[in-house]
């Protein structure tokens, strides 16, 4: 254990000695990522332009459901989509072997190899979107709700994660799947919306089978401080459930794996 | 020019058996086209008590439904192969083919519409027809216009990111510049949100920026919210920016080619 919490110091520092060898690019990075911001607020602006309300959603609670949005998107491009995407390099271009040989598991190796700490503004800017939306609705969340939001934001994390390993696990079996990892982030995109305003099948969909709701709707009820605690054992049971499919997947894929290359 | 003709029919032919051999891909990327399905969601749910602005809910469905067959029938992925093919030099043997390369790049994005159209339309037309089919306008003149102006939205999409691509001849940013311009096109063509429904100082910026014409235009057009008179104005507009793109592509091109030093390759 304390081998891989070395080994993970070790990965951030090179991620992060890395990063900062761009200082320049912090500066657009940030710039985009508030342009970004403030633009994916444009159609919930338009939205609630002419409702109080949409699916049971004030425009604070959505702005709430937004600024969870943004703050995860901040961890999968920052923490998640980088070490993942050269995992599907790595697989086309025979390269894992390298990967493979070394003294500790995989999984680990390919889900840290990368990170990039600029996008930690990202995660910023969601913290802003909640100031904002508290300070319209005059109050503050409790001690309790934010300790539930946190937990609920791990959960979160282990989700998106998983998502993303069961993602590359098919690329074991299709190769070329490059814009496999476009399409998570055009479905990741509907994660903006409160999950109750889809119905029928997208429901079913995003809360069950790709748990849009788990990544955002549920930790904004938390903070909110709406959300029952039947739902968020469930969101707890249901995020475990959803790592240890990914795991048992990886191990199975990787098996699949057969080297390109030499 | 001949020569180009004579060799289009063949182009299109490798295109599409392309597009065949890779038709997994070509499923992800149409189901990665879902954008306007959700906000259909998302509008069909705003719209359920109270029309927004002119909308009802059958009419998110027609402009969604329309929105993307348009966006699906004007795909392009031009700037992505070459900034990669100047980067990697391998433009240099598309260069030494009797054709000019922008054409060649063409007819395969062209190539792979058969078969994306294969897929989409049924299901939009089904759409179309379980909800609301009424909302589609019945106008002939209209009706004829419609491929036309889909026509012009896929060459100011392929022009537009023609033009970025040529930018990577000299730096190596290219595709991020690109993504600012998609930023503006999901907010600017009426992809996300209708044009109708911004503030009207917005609707009308936007009716002379090329980016409704590259979508929100020709839904508009085919569910009948345009007069005949604004449906022709339009239509000027968008042929303007296609010309417009045409010759700065075309300088852009001479211009950048000169740089071109076939790294690698």
């Amino acid at each position: 254990m304390a081998r891989y919490l070395r080994l993970l110091a070790v990965q951030l520092r090179a991620s992060t000695a890395l990063a900062l060898q761009y200082r320049l690019e912090f500066l657009g990075q940030g710039a985009l990522a508030l342009l970004w911001t403030s633009w994916s607020l444009v159609p919930l602006l338009v939205v609630y332009s002419d409702r109080t309300g949409v699916a049971g959603w004030s425009f604070e609670e959505a702005l709430v459901v937004m600024g969870w949005f943004t703050l995860m998107k901040g961890i999968l491009e920052g923490a998640v989509n980088p070490s993942l995407a050269s995992v599907v390099e790595h697989i086309r271009k025979g390269t894992l072997d390298f990967v493979l040989l070394k003294p500790a598991d995989a999984q680990f190796l390919v889900s840290t190899a990368r990170f990039m700490p600029w996008r930690i503004i990202d995660v910023l800017a969601g913290l802003a979107i909640f100031g904002v939306a508290f300070h319209r609705m005059g109050r503050w969340p409790s001690a309790g709700s934010m300790a539930a939001a946190l937990v609920l934001l791990l959960c979160a994390t282990l989700v998106l994660y998983s998502l993303w390993i069961l993602v590359i696990s098919a690329a074991f079996y299709l190769v070329k799947i490059d814009n496999l990892s476009y399409l998570f982030a055009s479905i990741y995109d509907a994660a903006r919306w409160p999950v109750d305003v889809f119905r029928g099948f997208l429901r079913l969909l995003f809360t069950f089978v790709i748990p849009l709701a788990l990544l955002t709707t549920y930790p904004a009820l938390a903070l909110l401080g709406k959300l029952d605690l039947a739902v968020a054992a469930q969101a707890l049971g249901g995020s475990l459930l959803f790592a240890v499919a990914a795991r048992l997947t990886w191990t199975r894929a990787i098996r699949r794996y057969t080297s390109a290359s030499s | 020019m001949t020569r180009t003709l004579r060799a289009l029919p063949t182009l299109l032919r490798i295109g599409l058996a392309e597009a065949v051999a890779y038709r997994a891909e070509l499923l992800v990327w149409l189901l990665a086209t879902n954008m306007p399905l959700v906000m259909l969601a998302l509008w069909s749910a705003v719209a359920r008590d109270a029309p927004v602005g002119r909308f009802e809910q059958k009419d998110f469905v027609a402009y969604y439904l329309a929105a993307l067959v348009v966006r699906l029938l004007t795909g392009a992925w031009v700037v992505w192969e070459l900034t990669f093919e100047i980067r990697q030099g391998t433009l240099s043997y598309r260069l030494l083919r009797p054709l000019h390369p922008l054409i060649a790049y063409a007819a395969e994005n062209v190539a792979a519409m058969p078969l994306r159209l294969a897929i989409s339309l049924p299901v939009a037309l089904a759409g179309l027809w379980l909800t609301s089919g009424g909302s589609l306008t019945h106008d002939p003149l209209r009706l004829l216009l419609f491929p036309v102006t889909v026509l012009g939205a896929w060459l100011i999409t392929f022009l537009a990111m023609a033009l970025v691509g040529t930018l990577a001849f000299r730096a190596d940013s290219a595709t991020s510049l690109f993504e600012i311009w998609m930023g503006l096109y999901m907010l600017l063509s009426g992809y996300l949100v209708p044009l109708d429904l911004f503030p009207p100082w917005v609707a009308a910026l936007a009716r002379w920026l090329p980016f409704r014409s590259m979508l929100g235009f020709p839904v508009e057009l085919v569910t009948g919210h345009l007069t005949r008179q604004q449906a022709l104005l339009e239509l000027g507009v968008q042929w303007c920016w296609v010309a417009g793109l045409l010759l700065a592509v075309k300088y852009a091109w001479r211009a950048g080619l000169r740089r071109f030093a076939a790294f690698g390759g």
